[in-house]
């Protein structure tokens, strides 16, 4: 049953809260309750879960031990690749009855990473996206056009719930073929929608080429644009292009998805909800906690998921906290827009990809060689140059381009995008020395 | 089944390539009787008939190149109109598809190089309509 939007606190001016209490808590208020679900968190996974038994068990830690908030630093981190080898139930406290969705990452043939949740966790995620939404001014009289690929990613479905708690009018468009979107927002009046970075510069070029002038003939006041990392002037050019208010938003699957961090009207950072996630940001290299203020690798541990709690996820990516309070009043901290990453993984039209992914691809046939590079494009246009195997040449032309062919096909079911393929003779890709250079990112995003 | 062999190399569209195929075959010594280059799409396909074709094939390989032997069918036909018409109607007849082909002339004798699926089953076709298919030795001698 989904209740009914809540009546919002309106004040004319100054920021509108989902939930003003939580949003504006005391430092200190926040501080005992976070300790409180890191205790909560920490007894549950030791109970329910094998892999941190194990791990706990290997620091001679117990729950009892976590009795301030730096004891946090004591307990072991969770990476990428102990979700896959814990796939598929290994991380789960629940039985399955519990259980009530599941969404998957990339990855068919590597094993994937599997995200589940429980009935309070799809409410919960839900409740912080409808925070963002209503942060950015988004209230029930707003038209949510979803332009995200629904399935088993996360960033469709959780902004469909958030914005439904909200009372938005919400159209699960999903992505791609602008003739349709364009219908859509024209018949009812879309105000408002979740896109990529990549896929609003294409619309907008449709638009223009339609000679359809968004200020004049469309309602879109915002755009929740995400899934892929992006510049402040790549940002100014969906603005200025579809004539919107554009909102930077954090989220990973990992972390249930879009609605982590979100910009409030100041855009100066994003606003982690941290009632919800134990932020840390450490070194790369040592996992050390890094001063306030300073650049390093984002760690996430949850506070109130149930399903499948994570203690110390290592994100990868790479932020700083923004020291000063924010005057919207929000006394959650800011995160600076995301840097890089500190692995290899490309984000290309939403979805994350590693290069080893596609080595795994070339190598499961034997008519290519080694050597293969990845060429990123203009919007978001990937080809990967792939040498064929010196003996695998028979002179028919077709078969190359058959071969050619079913790459692509194996690629797109490992990384769930489509690529444009190039058989190349052998020798004819640069070799480096030391480690391979596999990415050339000529994107201007 | 003695078929005449083309040596085909797989080549990227680019200045250069072509030159670095006939390099390796002068160092070698080999001889080009016959050269078509295709380029389709991106890909490059260079067709040789060489003098000696297993050392051009060999030489090749051996400078990484993607090289391999194409079986294809030499026939050879009077130097006047309709003696082309002759051969291919012959295999039209019998349903079989001609997949490249390239004809050229010398001293008065014109030769034809076909490729098709079944190559045995176009050679009997042909010299039952009483067609003369070269073998390898008898077209380099020309």
């Amino acid at each position: 049953m989904i209740r009914p939007a809540k009546k919002l606190p309106v004040a004319p001016q100054g920021p509108r809260y989902w939930d003003r209490s939580v949003e504006t808590i005391s430092r200190e208020t926040l501080g005992r309750l976070q300790l409180q679900r890191l205790q909560t968190t920490v007894r549950r996974v030791a109970r329910h879960v094998s892999f941190y038994q194990q791990k706990l068990a290997e620091l001679g830690l117990t729950p009892k031990d976590i009795r301030s908030l730096a004891d946090v630093r004591r307990l072991p981190f969770t990476t990428s690749a102990d979700l896959r080898a814990t796939y598929p139930r290994g991380l789960v406290t629940l039985g399955t009855d519990r259980l009530l969705r599941l969404h998957t990452s990339s990855g068919t043939t590597g094993k994937p990473k599997a995200l589940f949740f429980s009935r309070r966790d799809v409410n919960n995620a839900a409740e912080l996206m409808a925070r963002c939404l209503v942060m950015s001014g988004m209230t029930s009289e707003d038209v949510l056009q979803n332009m995200m690929t629904y399935g088993l990613f996360t960033g469709a479905l959780v902004m469909h719930y958030g914005a439904e708690k909200v009372g938005c009018l919400v159209i699960p468009a999903g992505p791609g073929n602008s003739e349709k979107q364009l219908l859509l927002m024209l018949d009812f009046r879309s105000t408002a929608v979740h896109v990529t970075p990549s896929y609003a510069l294409y619309f907008a070029g449709f638009l223009e080429s339609k000679g359809v002038d968004p200020r004049r003939d469309l309602a879109l006041r915002r755009a929740f644009v995400g899934a892929e990392p992006y510049t402040e002037d790549t940002r100014r050019k969906i603005e200025q292009a579809l004539g919107v208010d554009v909102f930077n938003s954090y989220g990973l699957s990992e972390m249930n998805g879009p609605g982590v961090a979100f910009e409030c009207e100041h855009k100066h950072g994003m606003h982690l909800w941290e009632d919800h996630y134990l932020l840390e940001i450490v070194d790369p290299q040592t996992g050390e906690p890094l001063p306030e203020g300073e650049y390093g690798e984002l760690v996430l541990t949850t506070l109130c998921r149930e399903a499948m709690p994570l203690l110390r996820y290592r994100t990868r990516d790479i932020t700083a906290v923004v020291p000063e309070p924010c005057p919207c009043g929000r006394t959650h901290r800011r995160l600076q827009r995301i840097r890089g990453r500190s692995d290899d993984m490309l984000i290309v039209r939403g979805v994350n990809i590693y290069p080893q992914q596609i080595e795994q691809v070339l190598m499961s046939l034997p008519q290519v060689g080694r050597n293969y590079l990845i060429v990123l494009d203009g919007l978001d246009e990937m080809t990967v140059k792939v040498e064929l195997a010196q003996t695998s040449f028979d002179g028919q032309v077709e078969h190359l381009v058959h071969l050619e062919n079913e790459i692509v096909s194996r690629l797109r079911a490992e990384i769930l995008t489509r690529p444009k393929v190039e058989l190349v003779p052998p020798g004819s890709l640069p070799v480096s020395e030391g480690k391979a250079r596999r990415v050339i990112d000529n994107r201007k995003l | 089944m003695n078929a005449v062999k083309l040596v085909a190399v797989f080549a990227e569209n680019k200045p250069g390539l072509l030159a670095r195929v006939t390099k390796v075959l002068a160092d070698a010594g080999v001889n080009i009787r016959w050269i078509t280059i295709a380029t389709s799409e991106r890909f490059g396909v260079i067709k040789i008939l060489a003098d000696q074709g297993e050392r051009a094939f060999v030489s090749l390989r051996d400078h990484g190149l993607a090289v391999s032997l194409l079986d294809v069918l030499a026939v050879e036909v009077a130097d006047r109109p309709g003696a082309l018409h002759a051969v291919v109607d012959c295999l039209a007849r019998r349903h079989i598809n001609v997949e490249n082909a390239s004809g050229y002339v010398v001293q008065q004798r014109a030769v034809v190089l076909i490729e098709a699926k079944d190559l045995v089953e176009a050679r009997q076709v042909l010299q039952k309509q009483g067609l003369r298919v070269l073998s390898p030795e008898e077209i380099l001698k020309q």
